[in-house]
């Protein structure tokens, strides 16, 4: 069930490679995610996961292998290439600005102008329609300041800003990592709701709880390499975990 | 948001309830529906630390009873005109001050700035170049402004710490200010004198008339209430949330009583020998100068940056700003504007010379911004915070010289009136992050 199943996914890795100096951080990523989709990708510390998100965020170029955006050979310059196609990734640091409010957040670098200055009017209808899309209602005003949010109200802008930018593709390292179990659960309604609208979502995370009630797939890295790709319903707790630890399974549910 | 929700889908429940620090965050017009609930809100951010100008005003006003009950001299219009005059530069000063610390550089080349500024306006306007007035300021202003493009370029591309190499600028512009003294054969003892028909003259040294003050006052007025009813009533029209009708109302009364006063006041007979009545230029130039700058930082894109920077650069650069660009524009503003700090230095002295005190100079910039609530890590003031700032160090100074004082003992006060300010900032601060 390693391979091929992901003919029409939006986004598709094939045996990417990559090192940094004599380590070999990824040696073979063959992964596929699906546009309306969360996929999860799980493995131990020093896997690769981070390595391969920032490959797709455009932030290292591959040493070998196939990147594939809607079935099409891509090559990802830079950031601003990635971001171009769609690819918005949030970092665990979240990249927001504290002293600005949550409108001002969403909207850096893309601000909304009229007769060359900030409409700011303009702005603020469109960061609401954007969270009451997403239902995020637990923020008081748009306008206060991001320093007063919760860990899971600033995940959640970070989110809108994504999806206001129109990605098709969001990355997700670690989004629960900081967070209490309501504030977690939170989030993991708000990706739901992300892929139930039709983006591909992928999911970095180390807390299989959280991969067993979000995602649509599973993806395991071991040591560089990833080692398996399938429906959630294709696992248990037990064979991912083995996944991650020794890179095989020897009671896996079922082979695709 | 919820407030400004209609329709409740029905997994959402109500919102939760703040907690104070929560609450003590938002701007008191984002949480209020009426006048009431505004000055609830704003009390709440008085007591949560994030006061905003509130307490630098009790400040100010304090200080003012205190000077009033030693000198009943002090609240004379003559003393409080005089006074306005004084806090002219450094208002100026601190807002080119103001531009680095929103994005936690610093600049301590903005004194000997002024100082070159000065000097470059008066060689271009006295004889024998002869330029007109204000093509010698557009000179002058540019000439500084370049300076803080090469200091901008220095600390940006060569990663320089800001403090080195602007406190380098401190010393190569007062080289560079004697350089043009010294080439100059008129400029006897590094002196040059403005001629009292320039305008650069009479910006401090002359007064609007009376009924001039009055029409001017009247515009303004007219102006910023129509601005400001019209903002209200457009978001509302957008289905935003505005102020309070109440509150709007409110500001608009206090400002006009505020500009009457001002107006009266300075309109008032201020000289015991001749009549010397009316609004002196220099404040609408300096009031001018605050609204452009709060403006450029409150409704452009390159003001929303230079917060943005200020407070998280790696976030601001992962949102495609440019944020070596936008450093290097606020070491520029400082130049200009210390240039136009230099044209109010110079029109005070009726004259130019090389004993402008440059060090001294910077240092009341820094402390007109910090003390009117500038932070100094970035990302946090505004321009009014200078205004306030150089206004309280002009009372301080003006009133401590009614008392007799000597000036070692004013600048003593000046210093303990920064360290309170600061230290009163960092206090309220801690008390709101422990909670
Ligand atoms: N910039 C880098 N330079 C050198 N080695 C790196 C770099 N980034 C990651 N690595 C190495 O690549 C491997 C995979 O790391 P990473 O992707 O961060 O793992 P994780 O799955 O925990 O996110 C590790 O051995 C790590 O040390
Ligand atoms: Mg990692």
């Amino acid at each position: 069930m390693t391979t091929t199943e992901g003919n029409g996914a939006l986004l598709s890795l094939r045996g990417v490679k990559k090192h940094f100096g004599p380590v070999q951080a990824l040696s073979d990523v063959t992964l596929d995610i699906p546009a309306g989709q969360v996929t999860a990708l799980a493995g131990d510390n020093g896997a690769g996961k981070s390595v391969t998100i920032k490959t797709i965020a455009g932030l290292w170029s591959p040493d070998g292998g196939e990147i594939l955006w809607d079935g099409k050979p891509v090559h990802l310059s830079g950031p601003r290439a990635a971001e171009a196609l769609g690819i918005k990734t949030i970092y665990q640091d979240l990249a927001l600005c504290d002293n600005l409010d949550i409108v001002q957040n969403m909207f850096l670098g893309h601000e909304h102008l009229a007769h060359r200055l900030l409409d700011e009017d303009s702005m603020e209808t469109k960061a609401r329609e954007t969270l009451k899309e997403l239902r995020v209602t637990t923020v008081r005003s748009i306008r206060q300041p991001v320093a007063s949010l919760s860990g899971g109200q600033r995940q959640s802008v970070a989110v809108a800003k994504a999806v206001m930018a129109n990605a098709k593709l969001v990355i997700m390292d670690e989004p629960t990592a900081a967070l209490g179990v309501s504030q977690t659960r939170m989030v993991l309604e708000l990706i739901k709701r992300l892929a139930a609208g039709g983006v591909a979502v992928m999911l970095v995370s180390h807390n299989l709880n959280d991969v067993f009630e979000v995602a649509d797939r599973i993806a395991v890295m071991y040591l560089g390499r990833l080692v398996v790709q399938g429906p959630v319903s294709e696992f248990t707790p037990q064979t991912a975990v083995e996944y991650m630890t020794t890179g095989t399974a020897k009671h896996a549910v079922q082979a695709a | 948001m919820t407030t400004e929700q209609t329709e409740a889908t029905p997994d959402e429940g109500p919102a939760p309830a703040l907690s104070e620090t929560e609450l003590a965050a938002m701007a008191p017009e984002v949480l209020a529906n009426s006048l009431s609930e505004y000055l609830l809100a704003l009390w709440r951010r008085v007591k949560g630390g994030e006061s905003g100008m509130l307490p630098i005003i009790l400040g100010l006003v304090a200080i003012v009873v205190f000077f009033q009950i030693e000198r009943s001299s002090f609240l004379t219009n003559g003393n409080l005109v005089n006074l306005f005059e004084e806090a002219a530069i450094y208002v100026v000063l601190g807002a080119a001050e103001t531009f680095v610390l929103l994005l936690s550089e610093i600049d301590l080349s903005i004194g000997y700035g002024a100082g070159v500024g000065a000097f470059v306006i008066a060689e271009m306007i006295a004889p024998p170049i002869n330029f007109p007035w204000w093509l010698g300021i557009l000179i002058g202003v540019a000439v500084v402004g370049f300076l803080g493009l090469i200091q901008g370029t220095l600390v940006t591309r060569l990663g320089l710490p800001s403090f080195i190499v602007t406190l380098g600028g401190q010393l190569a512009f007062l080289g560079v200010m004697e350089l043009i003294a010294n080439a100059d054969p008129t400029a006897v003892g590094g002196s040059i004198q403005i001629s009292p028909s320039s305008p650069v003259y009479k910006l401090v040294l002359d007064n609007m008339s009376p009924a001039l003050g009055w029409i001017v006052l009247a515009v303004c007025l007219v102006l910023f209430a129509g601005l400001r009813l019209n903002r209200s009533r457009s978001r509302r029209a957008r289905g935003l949330h505005a102020e309070p009708l109440g509150v709007t109302l409110l500001t608009i009364a206090m400002v006009t009583v505020a500009g009457v006063l001002f107006v009266y006041v300075c309109n008032n007979n201020r000289s015991p020998l001749a009549v010397v009545r009316g609004v002196p230029w220099v404040i609408p130039f300096v009031l001018v100068i605050i609204l452009a700058y709060s403006w450029l930082l409150s409704r452009t894109r390159t003001g929303r940056y230079i917060y943005a920077v200020g407070n998280n650069p790696e976030a601001a650069r992962r949102a495609g700003i440019k944020v070596d660009r936008i450093i290097i524009f606020a070491f520029v503003m400082a130049g200009v504007t210390a240039a136009l700090a230099g044209l109010i230095y110079e029109s005070t002295q009726s004259s130019m010379a090389t004993d402008i005190d440059g060090g001294q100079l910077v240092l009341f910039a820094v402390a007109a911004a910090v003390i009117g609530g500038t932070a100094l890590f970035g990302g946090r003031g505004r321009m009014v915070n200078a205004l306030l700032g150089g206004l309280i160090i002009a009372v301080v100074y003006d009133g401590l010289a009614l008392m007799g004082v000597a000036v070692a003992v004013e600048n003593i006060a000046t210093a303990i009136v920064l360290i309170a300010a600061v230290a009163l900032d960092a206090v309220v601060r801690r008390r709101s992050s422990t909670r």
